[in-house]
């Protein structure tokens, strides 16, 4: 019988993975930006399975918000990384140096 | 096992997989095309739980639309994506080490956590009969009678995104040639169009 700890699991290994892409690609900002929604993606898994065991309908209502943020900052982030290509030529994380921060 | 337990574990191991699969490619293409197939596992997932609603959300949001953008702006931006790729060597040892640290201290929760007692009664919107409402009703009917605030500034931040992404990719080029309607419409055929009365054997 599959329980809210196998889901929970299975978010958690997907959580991990993500982090795990973000150290792994420190130069490709796509990567970075897929990584994140990996993580997104398993936050939503664990919202979803806690309103399945729970039966509350808010978590799904949540998932669906999480959703737009996310797809909202992917959009954003890409035209960022597209005009930063047009800029400089690259998209290497070493050359955003341009404020000095 | 069920047959609902199988589809669980094949679920999960196409997640997995691909999830990993998405960070450890060589080819940014191929990366995209994990990360479809983890969001394909995930919607197999919500199918699980009873979210259709959500399950086909993901399905159209995220493999229609977001992915393809990714795809997009990988296929599109001309990056020498081998450049990026060095220094592997030097940021995957830390990168395992916090991630197993991570999954430790999750594990760790593992099998000793429980509800609280005033969890069941703490619900705020308790699931529908799904013989007597389906899913995609019951979502809308808490989403509009209790979240129409949130769900209108969820529309108000898909807007911003929308126009943000537009301005910071639009750029004018002077050089190459554009319509211009106005101009069109305002053309007189009497300016336009000069006639010579040219004489005969003459020329001009």
């Amino acid at each position: 019988m599959i329980g809210l700890e196998q889901y929970l699991s299975l978010a958690a290994g997907l959580f991990v993975i993500g982090i795990f892409g973000l150290f792994l690609n420190r130069k490709n900002i796509i990567i970075l930006l897929m990584s994140i929604e990996l993580m997104l993606l398993s936050v939503n898994i664990n919202l979803v399975a806690f309103s399945h065991f729970l039966n509350d309908l808010v978590g799904q209502v949540f998932t669906m918000f999480v959703l737009t943020v996310a797809a909202a900052e992917a959009a954003i982030g890409l035209a960022i990384l597209v005009s930063f290509f047009r800029n400089r030529g690259s998209i290497a994380v070493e050359d955003v140096n341009v404020m000095k921060g | 096992m069920s047959v609902a337990d199988f589809a669980f574990y094949a679920f999960g191991f196409i997640i997995l997989v691909s999830g990993l699969m998405t960070v450890a490619s060589k080819n940014p293409v191929h990366s995209v095309l994990w990360l479809i197939a983890t969001f394909l596992g995930a919607t197999g997932l919500f199918v699980l739980l009873g979210a259709e609603f959500l399950a086909m959300l993901l399905m159209i949001v995220y493999v229609g639309a977001v992915a393809v953008l990714f795809l997009f702006v990988v296929m599109m931006l001309d990056v020498d994506f081998a450049t990026l790729k060095g220094g592997l060597a030097e940021y995957l040892p830390i990168g395992l080490l916090i991630g197993v640290i991570l999954l430790m201290e999750l594990g760790m929760i593992f099998g000793v956590w429980q509800f609280a007692d005033g969890a069941e009664a703490a619900r705020a919107a308790i699931t529908p009969n799904i013989g007597e409402i389906h899913n995609t009703a019951a979502l809308g009917q808490i989403i509009f009678d209790d979240y129409i605030l949130i769900f209108q500034l969820s529309g108000l931040i898909l807007l911003v995104a929308m126009i943000g992404a537009i301005v910071l990719t639009m750029r004018h080029r002077p050089n190459i040639k554009r319509q211009n309607v106005v101009a069109q419409m305002h053309r007189d055929p009497a300016k336009a169009m000069e006639l010579k009365d040219i004489k005969p054997g003459q020329g001009l």
